[in-house]
């Protein structure tokens, strides 16, 4: 037994001897501690002791014994708030939150000399969210913050109602609750890329102590499903099961082990006796497509959504409008070019995850770290053969997105484990785990074609796309054909091409990624349009306001509409394109960084429909509640997005209240209702129009029930904060409230929006960099985006969503990079091997916004959380280009993948 | 991450102490490594700490550096005044990938025995002429120089069971003129290419290239070089296959990296002759 003092408070425990402090602290219920990386790179679970921050995932618990230990829960007081916990607050210095009480353990505990080096002093702590902007904000004391009267909180920079439960490290994430009598799940995962598992010897697993339950292949449903979660499954292809006889990469799930103990369910899978049949695999997707290479799904037809199984292809899409050979053959400029894109990681800091058990009235509860708590319930009901209303699903705080939790890898493997043993189950994947075995964007090849003619107009665009989906089809198609779409219909053009394959291989699948597709293709289309320009001499903003849509035009791409209810709710590219022009020339000054120092300027575009196609639901209910606030209830879950502000600003600003009197229940399928998810940026368009509806709905009855109450006319009662007022008279929500419970009324509205129709929203971004022609490094200069957001609801936030996808998509730009080996083996598991931008890593980017109101979306906003992300590669590609007179066609831009041909032209 | 197959930690007090090495046994100083990836063939760790070796001892020989001496007393070290070697210590703790919170953890031996090319302590000590002493297995001591104690990437000298005790960093060593540089492929990364070149009184150049090579390259000049015999000697000294290939940079590209920061370094040193 060994004494430790946490926060002023002993505690006495036997630590396992190579137990780290992480699992103590959180085992003795600090949940503020958070396990990011597990690894000490991410810092999400720093803790102090004896004042000094450490990674507690890296420090032997033994160690710790006697020393004074400080978790963010111990960083103030009881009911105080450290003065560094108050300026993450007025920085607003978060979005998730997940990265957040590392942080601020670490930069409360930074000395006036490393202050004055943050890009060194916070190298170990990683932010996916933020851009660190905001946190820089916070250290240099800002406050970002704006109050807001009754009715008009839409428009303001409200704070998140969770701030402070986040700043205090209480903000329950998924895995951040103790369960009476758990079990732990560990998998079992293949070593090899492509095999049949002939047989599963689990008696020497079932032999280890503690182990409850091994689950194979003939434990679980033989149900084919996609992980990809849409509101339509006709969308994705049928070719995943819960645990298959067939495993297609390296990582799959072979069986898992159900134990008392992590501990003893590893040793559960180590013990396994798998026999495998190796089959022949194939890495490279166009070897996969090609000629007798071997089937990864043989069998597959159009019934399950794969398109040609015997060629390895899950989907495909062929389409050209006019006549794209004739019109490039008569072009004055034209440009052909080859790029590629390369395998990334969402790389949220709270991995995949999830508790599952099933409660006394029978009812499966599955809570878990996902985007889509309602679409999960659908697959979880349909594969195991469940009634709807005995499955629940819900989401605590989730700890990042990105699009990597669209998708469902962990609740059936919970669902079959709870099921099986009776018992509440958990299962938590480990850093490697991500990288291996859930999903990563799609590597693309992308041809582009395209030509012009002597003033600039675009006469001919054609691409030709290889997808990669690896070994399983998720959500391959989709994002094909979302990459071929807006891309080539933000532009006029006569002549438009298509021919996009995606192809299975035996590796680790992709999926929902953040953009969906269009950064890979924008970054090949958006080289192309600035390659047209700089033959025909014309400024790259120039050429692209003489091509772009414009209100009126139709957004076309080959091989046509699928569906046609998109429509220009809003306009904004013009402006934004303005405004990053002014933005570049405003310090276009000569810079002289010494003669190795190439100086150039690139920028790009996106344009995005402003939800996915065809059906995204949202279903919105708000109540009076007794104490004359409101209760609202809503589906869509809260991942760093900042739409849990956004509706309760929609609600008050309805209501003519102020946010503190809605209160938010949210992403809980045993709330009732329907939502398709927080994907495709709809948390705001979408169900942020069925919260408006419900609040208006509510608004008409209060006003009514009112005036009936006060004898007036109801056109002559409006709703004044916390009251209903007709002239003179007023009856305040309590009162309404006591009336309605008297007469057994209920004052309560429900919404629905049903996502469409939809509008486009519209994003550019600009660089200024500087390359070294003697060694490949790039310093980014200047950095500018322009948002076309609609009206904004909470300009801080949007903007944080901006800067948070500028880093992003700058960590796939110029670091990130999953490597896979000739095997199929992912080389670079872990952050340290897999470069997420750092606080050093990142520019501070300027963000402006285009003043426009959409006509569809709720209170005039857009979406605006995938596209940020879209431009940006293609951007720097572009004042790459402008710098060296080099076109670089392969992301990421790393020092020493530009150098051969820097080298080349400029000498060594 | 917990280690979950270790089912003991001995705690020796001395080297009398120290366990008969076994199978499944693995030296746990920082553990900053030991505990930052699965470790499931072992069982035991033996902690260093209580040994109660001193960090850091400065003598009349030059600076004596226990193998359990932590990045952060390291790089707080006061040195006497001529030692002008003395700011790449801070410079080679700054180039760790790793921030200032592991620097409280982990330790220069834990940094020598990992055997990474981009190991900054092994950059240290070699390029500052540093013995290894070598407690062995079998007991008794060995030494070996520092630039020799890495033999290829995540390899060296030790056998199962040995123990890094110490690095010595001779006095004469110490009070050479140094030059530090560092290239990586993200600002604050790991080391693709980490020279040190340090300057005699009699003007003899001793460079020192690691990072961009599996193992340290030391070449020496009796002289300062011209930037041609400069480059040819690396040409010469370091075969193609000795640069490392891996995620943090290619081997075309950290040698170019070398000859080119060799040459920075040749540049700043020679200004400090004239």
């Amino acid at each position: 037994m060994m004494t430790y003092r946490i926060n002023g408070k002993e505690f006495s425990t036997s630590p396992r001897p190579g137990q780290c402090l992480r699992t103590l602290l959180r085992e003795t219920g600090h949940f503020g501690v958070k396990k990011g990386c597990d690894a000490g790179d991410c810092g999400a679970c720093t803790v102090l002791i004896d004042g000094e921050p450490v990674h507690s995932c890296l420090i032997p618990a033994f160690r710790a014994e006697g020393h004074a230990i400080t978790t963010i829960e111990g960083l103030a007081g009881e009911d105080e708030l450290h003065p560094m916990q108050q300026a993450f607050l007025d920085a607003q210095a978060f979005q998730c939150g997940f990265c957040t009480a590392g942080m601020i353990l670490t930069c409360a505990s930074l000395n006036q000399a490393e202050m004055q080096d943050l890009g060194a002093a916070l190298k170990g702590n990683l932010c996916r969210c933020t851009g660190y902007r905001a946190i820089e904000d916070a250290l240099h004391g800002k406050n970002n913050l704006e109050d807001a009267a009754a009715g008009d909180a839409f428009g303001r920079s409200l704070p998140a109602p969770a701030g402070p439960q986040v700043v205090r490290g209480t903000a329950p994430y998924t895995f951040d609750t103790a369960v009476e009598g758990l079990l732990h799940i560990k998998l079992l995962r293949s070593p090899h890329a492509h095999a049949r598992i002939v047989a599963i010897d689990k008696a020497p697993a079932l032999a280890v102590s503690g182990v409850h339950a091994v689950l194979t292949s003939e434990d679980a449903p033989d149900r084919l499903f996609s992980t990809a979660r849409h509101e339509r499954a006709w969308m994705d292809a049928d070719d995943t099961r819960v645990l298959d006889p067939i495993v297609r990469f390296i990582g799959q799930k072979v069986a898992a082990v159900v134990a008392d103990s992590e501990a003893a369910a590893e040793e559960g899978c180590r013990r396994l006796r798998v026999d495998y049949e190796i089959l022949p695999a194939v890495i490279d997707p166009e070897q996969a497509i090609a000629p007798g290479a071997p089937t990864i799904h043989p069998g597959k037809t159009r019934e399950h959504r794969v398109a040609n199984a015997s060629r390895n292809i899950v989907g495909e899409t062929h389409g050209e409008f006019g006549d794209v050979a004739a019109a490039l053959a008569q072009s004055v400029a034209t440009y052909e070019g080859t790029f590629t894109t390369q395998r990334v990681q969402h790389a949220a800091l709270e991995t995949h995850g999830g508790l599952a058990w099933v409660d006394a009235n029978g009812i499966l509860n599955v809570r878990s770290s996902t985007q889509v708590p309602f679409l999960a319930r659908r697959a979880l009901s349909e594969i195991f053969e469940l009634a709807p209303e005995k499955v629940r699903v819900f989401c605590e705080r989730v700890g990042g997105g990105f699009g990597g939790k669209q998708e469902m890898f962990v609740e059936d493997i919970l669902a079959l484990a709870a099921l099986k043993t009776g018992r509440p189950v958990k299962l938590e994947l480990t850093r490697e785990e991500q990288f291996i075995a859930t999903s990563t964007r799609h590597p693309m090849r992308i041809t582009v074609k395209a030509g012009a003619d002597r003033n600039g107009k675009l006469t001919a665009l054609q691409i030709d796309v290889l997808s990669n989906t690896g070994a399983y089809g998720n959500h391959g198609t989709q994002v094909l054909f979302h990459a071929c779409s807006e891309s080539l219909g933000v532009y006029n053009c006569p002549n438009k091409k298509v021919d996009a394959v995606v192809a299975y291989t035996n590796t680790v699948p992709a999926g929902a990624f953040r953009g969906y597709g269009l950064p890979q293709t924008l970054f090949a289309v958006e080289a192309a349009i600035d390659e047209l320009a700089r033959q025909l001499g014309i400024d790259p903003f120039e050429m692209r306001r003489r091509n772009v849509v414009k209100p009126g035009d139709p957004m076309l791409s080959p091989p046509g509409p699928a569906h046609d209810d998109v429509a220009y709710g809003s306009y904004g590219l013009d402006q934004c394109l303005d405004l990053v022009e002014r933005a570049m020339r405003a310090d276009a000054g000569p810079i002289d960084l010494g003669p190795d120092w190439l100086i150039g300027e690139g920028i790009a575009l996106t344009m995005i429909d402003t939800v996915p196609p065809g059906g995204h639901i949202a279903d919105a209910s708000i109540a009076l509640r007794d104490d004359g606030g409101f209760e609202l209830t809503v589906g869509t879950a809260e991942f760093g997005n900042g739409t849990s502000t956004v509706h309760r600003q929609i609600a008050a600003t309805v209501l003519k209240t102020t946010v503190d009197r809605i209160s938010l229940r949210q992403s809980d399928t045993a709330h009732g209702g329907h939502d398709t998810g927080a994907y495709g940026s709809a948390g705001t368009f979408v169900a942020g129009r069925a919260t408006q509806a419900a609040a208006e709905k509510l608004a008409g009855e209060l006003t009514a029930f009112a005036a009936g109450l006060i004898g007036a006319d109801a056109s002559a009662c409006a709703l004044d904060n916390d009251a209903v007022a007709s002239g003179a008279q007023k009856l305040s929500l309590v009162q309404l409230a006591s009336a309605a419970r008297e007469q057994g009324k209920a004052l309560a509205a429900s919404g629905n929006s049903q996502g469409t129709p939809r509008s486009v929203a519209f994003n550019v971004q600009g660089f200024r960099i500087a390359v070294n022609k003697g060694t490949g490094q790039i310093k980014i200069l200047k950095s500018m985006q322009a948002a076309d957001a609609g009206r904004v609801a909470n300009p801080l936030q949007c903007r944080g969503q901006i800067e948070g996808g500028v880093a992003q998509s700058l960590g796939a730009t110029l670091y990130e990079e999953m490597v896979i080996d000739d095997a199929g083996r992912v080389v670079n598991p872990r952050f340290r091997d897999y470069h997420l931008p750092s606080f050093a890593d990142l520019p501070r980017t300027e963000v402006y916004f285009a003043d426009t109101s959409d006509a569809l979306g709720p209170l005039g906003a857009k979406s605006m959380s995938e596209s940020p992300y879209n431009p940006v590669a293609a951007a720097l590609g572009n004042a790459l280009a402008d710098a060296t007179g080099i076109r670089f066609t392969s992301v990421p831009f790393k020092p020493d993948r530009l150098f051969p041909l820097l080298q080349e032209k400029f000498g060594g | 991450m917990d280690l979950n197959t270790i089912t003991d930690v001995a705690r020796p007090r001395s080297r009398a102490q120290l366990p008969v090495w076994t199978a499944g046994d693995a030296w746990l100083a920082g553990g900053t490594w030991l505990f930052s990836e699965p470790q499931p063939h072992l069982r035991r760790l033996v902690h260093l700490t209580d040994l109660g070796w001193p960090a850091l001892t400065i003598g009349e020989t030059g600076l004596s550096i226990a193998a359990t001496c932590t990045i952060a007393q390291l790089d707080a070290l006061v040195c006497p005044v001529e030692w002008r070697a003395a700011p790449v210590i801070n410079q080679c703790c700054r180039a760790f990938l790793a921030s200032f919170k592991i620097w409280k953890t982990a330790t220069v031996g834990g940094n020598l025995c990992m055997s990474l090319p981009a190991g900054p302590m092994i950059s240290l000590t070699a390029a500052l002429d540093g013995v290894c002493t070598i407690w062995k297995a079998s007991g008794g001591e060995q030494k070996v120089g520092a630039v020799d104690f890495v033999t290829a990437n995540q390899k060296n000298v030790l056998t199962p069971g040995d123990l890094l005790r110490q690095i010595d960093l001779p006095l004469a060593a110490m009070k050479r003129r140094a030059a530090f540089r560092q290239i990586s492929l993200t600002p604050v990364g790991r080391s693709a290419a980490l020279l040190i070149g340090t300057l005699g009184r009699e003007g003899d150049l001793a460079l020192t290239v690691t990072a961009s090579t599996v193992r340290p390259h030391r070449i020496g000049f009796a002289a300062m070089p011209d930037a041609a015999d400069l480059r040819e000697a690396i040409l010469d000294g370091i075969p193609d296959e000795e640069y490392h290939d891996d995620v943090h940079g290619k081997p075309l590209w950290r040698k170019q990296m070398t000859l080119r920061l060799a040459e920075e370094i040749r540049t700043e040193l020679a200004a400090t002759v004239r």
